[in-house]
């Protein structure tokens, strides 16, 4: 079983990448479980075709200590098992502590017990506190995929969580498996991005175009896949799956100072400006 | 070995850093005439076994928990709201149609989920239940560690709660984590009291009026005070906080004079009335009977009346009448003996008195969570560097209030009774203590061990985090925090009590018969194996 966790900037694209990319494993026959670690508790609605989903902290919540997998998990568009894990109304509480008591419940629940080839653990925004990095620590997930763009905070992000995973890949042994590109069309992206990647000591994993019709899928509240299945788009998700399935560059980072990082932006996003 | 040698004994396991940490936090009086500068209020070196409390038990646990008709609801997990209930023993009892929830333990028992989604449903449903089943005046409510990292606004549901029930209601930030010890709890609390409660009241008080400040009921001490204090003509307008409750603490402004028993964590107040009101203070100490003596004719000095002062002398010869003969039988089998001294923020110094009037030679002195001004005395105030832990309080500021401000003293008497009491000063340990004994704030478990097994002082008053250790190396072992279920040890009649235990105690060196059965025969057995060949 492999345990994947998607980090990126906030609003980057990483619940819409991770969804389609899991499509894309389960079309080739994966057993895939995918957990939501994001507060707002929509990182599976494309796959389930709606947010019906009820959180793992609303179910321990409302009943208490007798909870059930099959109250929390539901299985959406190609047999992918999802979850929730849900948190407190913005401005309340601790959203960071949510995580590590969800996904504690999911383990002494046996949600991993089950064959599965693929865990996805899609976490929201920056790592702020110690709860987001949850998924990363004591060993759970081993490698990670970071969503980028062209755009300089997108990359600022991306250094920013990778010196979270030089932290972690120390004690829980967790890895960097790569940038993913989720393109905002910006001038000389692709490069950037590879010598972004390549400066970290890592890799542009796949370059995924922007196309329009993401957004349609996820209005209809499906993945591209599922949705057109024959369009172009399907394919580049298909790609991006089978470049994660097969991939097998897994390093410790190496973030870089921000003088460096905006020197990188120079080089190739800017030069036309 | 001389007092300085063991200084360094003590202090020469430590890596640089810490030395250097430590050495400032020690000292050797000497008779120089200079004052000697002691470092305290200042972190504790991680990893060091210190005795200190956290900022909610300073103020949750100290200061407003005594308040007896109020409801104290702890916004945590359970065990703050338990390890603070009771455990100093500050006595209350009801009187007349008074309310007294001492016995209660108000806990709003966060779980997992109160800290996920957040704790401010819970702690409103915890106000109303109070309410609803024992309808108090007033309602404290104080923050453990978990409530400030999740950030639930307590001072908006207090707010709210003031509205609804029309009753008073108080929040305090008091989270664990602030400051560098309990003292930073004891100012919040101060603060609270100053700003909500005092001064609201309108009852007009008899002659005489006093309230007595920092002193905590421990084992029934205001008890015994009071007795004495009412004896000679005193009215008690209200005590903060031992046996204390927020109904009198509303009319505190209106008596003539504070008297500050525990300086540390009671000071703010006394100063912020004086500043207000105009009320004077006054440093007191009831603990040891010639301080006693002391205190209660500084006070007829005070207040300036022939009839008074004649009382003053009356009451003190009808209670050392009774006292004289025994003190002396207890002065006799103590005499010559000598104590070590860790406690508070004030009791280090008072019970010096105590322990001298039975010929007990006080030897080392130190506080948990004292100031400077404490060891040194108030002048050293302006030259205390403010540093980022206690910018991290707030300090109050308040401004004369027109209305109710009285003078109770003119210029020129205010400027020739400071010369002759502790008139809105207090002069701090070191001036008092002999030449030649040690001072040690912030004492931890090493120097407890390392400073007990040189010294060799037959008694140590401390608390509970060290009190069997020390008990445990064959020295008599006494808390002055809780008293050991016994008390008072205030005034007159607790100052035979405390000769009483500390006879018992002494005469009792049970643990110094006891040997460990480690120290004289191996505890595992074992044998080699292998490499026969």
């Amino acid at each position: 079983m492999r345990q994947v966790a998607i980090y990126g900037k906030g609003g980057i694209g990483k619940s819409t990448t991770t969804q389609n990319l899991t499509a894309g494993l389960a079309e080739m026959g994966k057993k895939v479980m995918v957990v939501g670690c994001d507060p707002k508790a929509d990182s599976t609605r494309l796959l389930l075709g709606g947010l019906a989903q009820k959180t793992v902290l609303d179910t321990l919540r409302e009943e208490g200590e007798d909870i059930e997998l099959e109250n929390i998990m539901k299985v959406g568009y190609g047999g992918t098992k999802c979850v929730e894990s849900g948190g407190p109304e913005p401005g309340v509480g601790c959203a960071g502590r949510g995580i590590i008591t969800s996904i504690g419940m999911l383990e002494s629940l046996g949600a991993y017990e089950a064959e599965l080839d693929y865990v996805f653990y899609d976490v929201l925004g920056d790592v702020v506190c110690g709860g987001f990095a949850m998924p990363i620590r004591e060993g759970k997930a081993q490698e990670i995929y970071i969503v980028a763009s062209g755009e300089l905070m997108a990359l600022y992000a991306a250094n920013n969580i990778s010196k979270g995973i030089q932290k972690y890949a120390k004690t829980g042994g967790t890895r960097l498996g790569g940038i993913i590109c989720n393109s905002r069309k910006v001038d000389g992206e692709r490069e950037l991005l590879e010598a972004f990647a390549k400066e970290l000591g890592s890799q542009l994993v796949y370059f995924v175009p922007r196309d329009n019709l993401v957004q349609r899928a996820e209005i209809n509240k499906k993945t591209v896949i599922d949705y057109a299945p024959g369009e172009g788009q399907a394919d580049e998700y298909r790609g991006l799956a089978g470049a994660i399935d097969g991939n097998d560059m897994f390093v410790i980072p190496k973030p870089m100072v921000q003088d460096r990082l905006e020197e990188l932006m120079m080089e190739f996003g800017m030069l036309e400006l | 070995m001389e007092r300085n040698q063991i200084v360094e004994k003590v202090l020469e396991k430590y890596p640089a850093r810490v030395y250097k940490n430590r050495k400032a936090h020690m000292l050797v009086k000497e008779n120089t005439g200079e004052n000697q500068k002691i470092q305290a209020n200042t972190r504790t070196v991680p990893g060091i076994i210190t005795n200190r409390g956290c900022c909610y038990a300073g103020c949750k646990g100290v200061v407003l928990g005594p308040l007896k008709d109020m409801v104290h609801i702890v916004h945590g997990p359970i065990g703050c709201a338990y390890y603070t209930w009771g455990t100093r023993r500050n006595k209350a009892k009801q009187v007349g149609d008074e309310k007294n929830f001492l016995n209660y333990c108000f806990s709003t028992d966060m779980q997992e989920s109160d800290i996920v989604f957040g704790g401010e449903k819970k702690l409103k449903q915890a106000i109303q239940e109070a309410v609803e089943i024992f309808n108090p005046q007033a309602i404290s409510i104080s923050a453990t560690c978990p409530v400030g990292l999740i950030g639930d606004d307590i001072n908006a549901v207090a707010a709210e709660a003031e509205k609804l029930y029309g009753i008073k209601v108080m929040a305090f930030n008091c989270e664990g984590y602030k400051g560098v010890s309990q003292s930073a709890g004891h100012h919040i609390a101060n603060n609270a009291l100053m700003k909500h409660v005092i001064g609201m009241g309108q009852v007009q008080p008899a002659q005489y009026a006093v309230n007595i400040l920092g002193e905590y009921n421990i084992g029934g001490d205001g008890w015994e005070i009071s007795r004495v204090l009412e004896k000679i003509g005193y009215h008690i307008v209200t005590i903060m906080t031992g046996d204390g409750s927020y109904e009198t603490l509303k009319n505190a402004h209106k008596a003539d004079l504070n008297l500050v028993q525990c300086h540390r964590s009671i000071n703010y107040i006394a100063e912020m009335i004086e500043e207000k009101y105009g009320t004077p203070w006054l440093k007191v100490n009831f603990l040891g009977l010639s301080s006693t003596i002391e205190t209660l004719r500084d006070m007829a000095k005070y207040f300036d009346d022939p009839a008074l002062t004649r009382r003053t002398e009356e009451v003190i010869a009808e209670e050392m009448v009774e006292l004289e003969g025994v003190m002396r039988y207890y002065k006799e089998k103590l005499e010559g003996r000598t104590a070590f001294l860790f406690v508070g923020g004030s009791r280090a110094h008072h019970y010096q008195v105590l322990l001298k009037d039975l010929g007990v030679e006080t030897v080392m002195a130190g506080y948990e969570f004292a100031h400077r001004d404490d060891y040194e005395g108030r002048e050293v105030i302006p030259d205390i560097k403010v540093d980022a832990d206690s910018k991290n309080i707030e300090e109050l500021k308040v401004e004369k209030d027109e209305k109710n401000y009285r003078v109770h003293l003119s210029p020129e008497k205010y400027e020739q009774l400071k010369k002759e009491i502790p008139l809105s000063y207090y002069g701090g340990m070191i001036k008092e203590m002999r030449d030649n004994s040690i001072l040690v704030d912030d004492l931890n478990h090493h120097e407890t061990e390392a400073f007990v097994k040189i010294l060799k002082p037959d008694m140590f008053f401390s608390g509970i985090k060290d009190k069997y250790v020390i008990q445990k190396m064959g020295v008599y072992s006494k808390q002055l925090h809780s008293y050991d279920y016994s008390g008072p040890y205030a005034a007159f009649k607790g100052a035979l009590n405390f000769a009483k235990d500390l006879d018992m105690g002494v005469y009792t060196p049970g643990w110094k018969y006891v040997t460990a059965p480690w120290k004289t025969e191996p505890m595992l057995e074992g044998m080699l194996i292998g490499g026969e060949n």
